[in-house]
């Protein structure tokens, strides 16, 4: 089922993005600006999203993953590539149309507090999203419905008249998605949740996203640079470097079984809380740094660091994202290789 | 005798207009020579406090600091803003967690590594340049005769950490205080970060006060383990111990709230109920018992003191997890 | 009782004890909590105040008209004499003989008129091109910035002198549109800086991403977040206000009607007695010096109040 499916969009998908490009002009000059340069943030991103599920984006700074969330929302402006939301291309949709079409996805933001205006009450918040989309049915059913989403996300009805800044940091998180939920949304993209918040209050947010998603039947795009985190809640992740997608399967079998070598050395970087397991880990230690997205090494973009590369074909033949296992698709030449033992790092 | 004796360190903040407010409240450890010691916490702890007190770093004016620190039987606490300057380059190291404030935005990084030679050695200028060069060789810079001339804001944000655990080693201090240090940088590169501190601390014999709020770090490097909730220790154990079996419901809920890669997304995370801001003071009970799920009617009511469980463990709680096994009280 | 019944308790016990339900204290009432509490504040508005309160009492405390020369008997042009204090004068008479205390009251009407005209011109013509380029951007922003970059090259009161020179009669409406043009690019380029800055903030990114309609992310949420720094700017302009208008009254680039006084203009018309009659310049000089102090002061406390870091 699931190679039919990575193969055809069909009904399950609900977001279907195809050779998504997002390149950010460097310019310069004293009077009238010249272009002398490209950030290719993300460089030919092809991903789907299954209605109901919870995707995954995992990858370090600098790889493209918060600009691909803001892509799929149309919050940056796509170079090139299609973002097919059920059955809509969002990238040719523009003013009235697409301010419509932002009822259906939301977003959750890593900063609780800059994300939300200081001016505004928490009612005030929640109500502009109503508003924005006539969704306020008068002020006795606009009520009830604050009181449904605070209590949704877990926050007393007193919180309503208070301002962001009075709150915790994992209150205001969820204010923050109490207002993504007020329209009632299809898609939730959430980037970084829990990033900025302390361990024992990270756990009650990603318990209560998960809750969320039960009670609403939403469809999560998670975006994290901690493994552990996207692991906990996704079903399926994406592993982005440099722009593009490396690696893709579901939660589990990338644990498993990662073959990109990028992915292994993500991996195995990870420390574990519990002495037995750090004292037995193995680490692959990567060399260098992350190249800059505005010069991309050619070839496979990870083979300036990567510990199994292999001569030629590396440095001049992009990897194209294949699947190498139903439902788990790789951009790596030797990955199988790598995965039977025939090539060492 | 220990390198680094700290006793009853307490730290307020005192502003016009405002209550006082205590950041570090009565803690006590040891740290003994080529130990890696680690103090966990969530934010507002008092961790990132107790390491500036014990550097002398904190701003003199409004800054209320009692106990002592011993460092090889001085007290840190009463020498002088020269005095302690000048231990701070030669005996006490000090790794930041944002290392391109840490740096100075115009002077080129070989020569701050060099000065710090410099200062605290005496070493001429062009020999201490050349020792600069073999200390970013050592961290692991590649091309250090390059990136000597460089400023801060050409490095990447691991070559800059890279760069001020230099600069903290110039002077090869028997004490080295981590702030965390791999916090703002990305996993891959934390992991080579870790692994630089963790060779360089084995190689050299140095001391490594680590302060993180990552339990994994922690349970990969340190030998031993202070946790700490509101300016206390509320639990200090071997890192085998403590991660094995934690007593604290604090640990505990720690452990229990981080999702681990090792295991799946079925299992829900069992998170620690509200946030710090629903602490009691410490003079009314246990500021843990508003969100400890162990708590007792007597947690809202005394101070739980510290006691030395029978394994070496220290614990302050008045029902911790697990078995009871026997105590003896310390007195107060 | 079970432990976590009792735990339960202790929460809401604790919950009761905290800051009321309705605590919900907006970003405005808690600036105004600091402010109040600010002895910087306190002094700069005691300063203002007496002095607004002057300027509206004026007419009833000023004995004599100040355009009569009651005096006119003792000046003596020859022999360089001015009327000295004397029952009814208590600061004696101008150099024209005019009834310099009644004068100098019914100044801050002018002065603080002159200021606050001066201001508001300035500040509306600001925001209107800083909403401009800051909403806008693109070509209408680099079109605005290269005006306010030329009009902020010339050096403010080189700029005010160059164009109340411009009118052929120099009333108090010239001197007020001289020294409120010289403002307009102080306040556009703040505004537009600090609208540019919201603009590419999250909470402005939330709202467009919420679907709210684009007049609405402009003037609800970019623009109010983006007043604060524009609110404390204008606090100081009422001071270089006062300053410039005095100056321009200084270099005769002021009101020729010299019936209706103003302090730049009192100031003026004293240079030619600093060295016998220092009087003349050191009391509306004064009043300058403190009124441009207190709307500093205000300023200066207001920036303190409004910035987010001293939230709480």
């Amino acid at each position: 089922m699931m190679t039919v499916d990575s193969v055809v969009s069909d009904d399950r998908t609900l977001i279907d993005v195809d050779g998504l490009e997002v390149h950010f002009p460097i310019k310069r000059g004293i009077v009238v600006d010249r272009t002398v340069g490209y950030v290719y943030a993300v460089d030919g991103v092809s991903v789907r999203v299954h209605r109901g599920e919870t995707y995954g984006l995992v990858g370090e700074s600098g790889c493209g993953k918060s600009t691909l969330g803001k892509a799929l929302l149309r919050l940056e402006q796509p170079t090139a590539g299609s973002i097919v939301f059920d059955g809509t291309d969002l990238a040719e949709l523009k003013g009235e149309p697409l301010r419509r079409m932002r009822r259906r996805m939301q977003m959750v933001f890593q900063d609780s507090l800059s994300s939300l205006d200081p001016r505004q009450s928490v009612e005030s918040l929640l109500v502009e999203g109503l508003r924005a989309h006539g969704l306020d049915h008068g002020r006795e059913a606009t009520a009830t419905r604050l009181q449904e989403l605070l209590s949704a996300v877990g926050l007393p009805a007193s919180a309503l008249r208070k301002y962001p800044h009075e709150f915790s940091g994992g209150q205001r998180q969820r204010i923050g998605i109490a207002r993504a939920l007020a329209v009632d949304p299809d898609l939730v993209v959430a980037d970084e949740p829990v990033s900025a918040l302390d361990v024992s209050v990270q756990a009650q947010v990603l318990n209560l996203l998960t809750d969320l998603q039960d009670e609403f039947g939403l469809t999560y795009l998670v975006i994290a640079h901690d493994l552990a985190v996207v692991r906990h809640i996704a079903d399926r992740i994406g592993v982005m470097y440099l722009g593009g997608l490396v690696e893709e399967t579901g939660a589990d079998s990338l644990y498993a079984e990662p073959l990109h070598p990028y992915t292994r050395a993500l991996l195995s970087a990870v420390p574990v809380p519990e002495p037995e397991v750090e004292d037995r880990r193995e680490q692959i230690l990567l060399s260098g740094d992350l190249p800059s997205p505005a010069e991309p090494p050619t070839g496979c973009r990870f083979h300036t660091r990567c510990p199994w590369r292999q001569p030629q074909r590396c440095d001049s033949e992009r990897p194209e994202l294949r699947e190498v296992a139903p439902g788990h698709r790789v951009a790596c030449h030797y990955a199988e290789d790598i995965r039977d033992g025939l090539i060492g790092p | 005798m220990a390198l680094l004796e700290v006793r009853d360190l307490s730290v307020s903040f005192a502003r016009k207009g405002e209550p006082t407010v205590t950041a570090v409240d009565g803690i006590s450890f040891d740290v003994q020579p080529g130990r890696t010691v680690g103090l966990v916490g969530e934010s507002g702890c008092g961790k990132s406090v107790t390491s500036l007190a014990i550097m002398g770093l904190l701003p003199r004016r409004g800054t209320e600091v009692s106990g002592s620190v011993l460092f090889e039987g001085t007290d840190l606490l009463g020498l002088s803003q020269r005095d302690i300057e000048q231990r701070r380059g030669r005996d006490l190291g000090m790794v930041f967690q944002d290392p391109l404030s840490s740096l100075n935005p115009v002077v080129p990084i070989g020569l701050q590594v060099a000065e710090v030679i410099e200062r605290h050695r005496g070493v001429p200028r062009r020999a201490a340049m050349s020792q600069a060069r073999e200390l970013l060789d050592r961290v692991g810079i590649p091309d250090p005769d390059r990136r000597l001339k460089e400023y801060s804001h050409q490095l990447s944000g691991g070559m800059r950490q890279r760069a001020l655990i230099a600069m903290a080693l110039a002077c090869r201090p028997r004490l080295l205080i981590a702030d965390e240090p791999t916090t703002a940088l990305d996993v891959t590169i934390q992991a080579q970060i870790l692994d630089l501190l963790t060779t360089l601390v084995a190689d050299t014999g140095t001391a490594l006060i680590m302060i993180t709020h990552d339990l994994g770090v922690v349970a990969g490097m340190c030998d031993e383990v202070n946790v700490l909730y509101a300016g206390r220790v509320v639990e200090r154990a071997e890192r085998h111990e403590l991660f094995a079996a934690p007593r604290h419901p604090y640990t505990a809920g720690l452990m229990a709230s981080v999702p681990r890669l090792d295991s799946s997304g079925e299992q829900r995370l069992s998170p620690i109920s509200g946030s710090v801001a629903d602490n009691i003071p410490w003079e009314q009970g246990c500021a843990f018992c508003p969100r400890c799920s162990n708590a007792l009617q007597l947690c809202g009511q005394a101070t739980p003191e510290v006691e030395h469980t029978g394994d070496g463990r220290l614990l302050r709680c008045h029902n911790p997890v697990g078995e009871a096994t026997p105590i003896s009280v310390e007195g107060p | 009782m079970l432990p976590s019944t009792q735990r339960k308790q202790r929460i809401d016990e604790l919950a009761e004890t905290g800051p009321g339900p309705d605590a919900g204290v907006s970003l405005a009432a808690s600036a105004w909590r600091r402010l109040r509490r600010n002895p910087v504040f306190l002094v700069g508005a005691s300063i203002i105040g007496a002095f607004v309160l002057l300027a509206l009492s004026s007419p009833l405390l000023a004995q004599h008209d100040p355009a009569l020369r009651l005096l006119e008997d003792q000046v003596s042009r020859a022999q360089n004499e001015i009327p000295p204090p004397q029952p009814g004068f208590p600061l004696g008479g101008d150099q024209y003989g005019r009834p310099f205390l009644s004068r100098l009251l019914l100044g801050s009407q002018q002065t603080l008129l002159v200021a606050v005209m001066a201001t508001v011109i300035g500040l509306g013509g600001g925001l209107t091109l800083g909403i401009l380029a800051g909403a806008f951007g693109g070509w209408v922003d680099t079109l605005v910035m290269r005006v306010v970059d030329v009009m902020l090259s010339v050096p403010s009161l080189l700029l005010a002198v160059s164009i109340g020179a411009l009118f052929a009669q120099q009333t108090q409406f010239t001197v007020i549109l001289a020294v409120a043009i010289v403002q307009v690019p102080i306040f556009g380029r703040l505004l537009r800086g600090s609208m540019l800055a919201q603009r590419a903030s999250d909470h402005v990114l939330a709202a467009r991403a919420l679907g709210v309609k684009e007049r609405s992310v402009v003037f609800r949420h970019m623009l109010p977040n983006a007043l604060g720094p524009v609110v404390v700017q204008s606090t100081l302009s009422l001071a270089v206000a006062i300053i410039d208008a005095a100056a321009l009254s200084f270099l005769g680039l002021g009101s020729g009607d010299t019936s209706v006084p103003e302090w730049g203009q009192m100031l003026g018309s004293a240079q030619n007695f600093f060295d016998s009659h220092p009087q003349l310049a050191f009391w509306p000089a004064g009043c300058i010096i403190l009124v441009a102090l207190g709307f500093t002061l205000v300023g200066e406390s207001l920036r303190d109040a409004l910035d987010p870091k001293n939230r709480r």
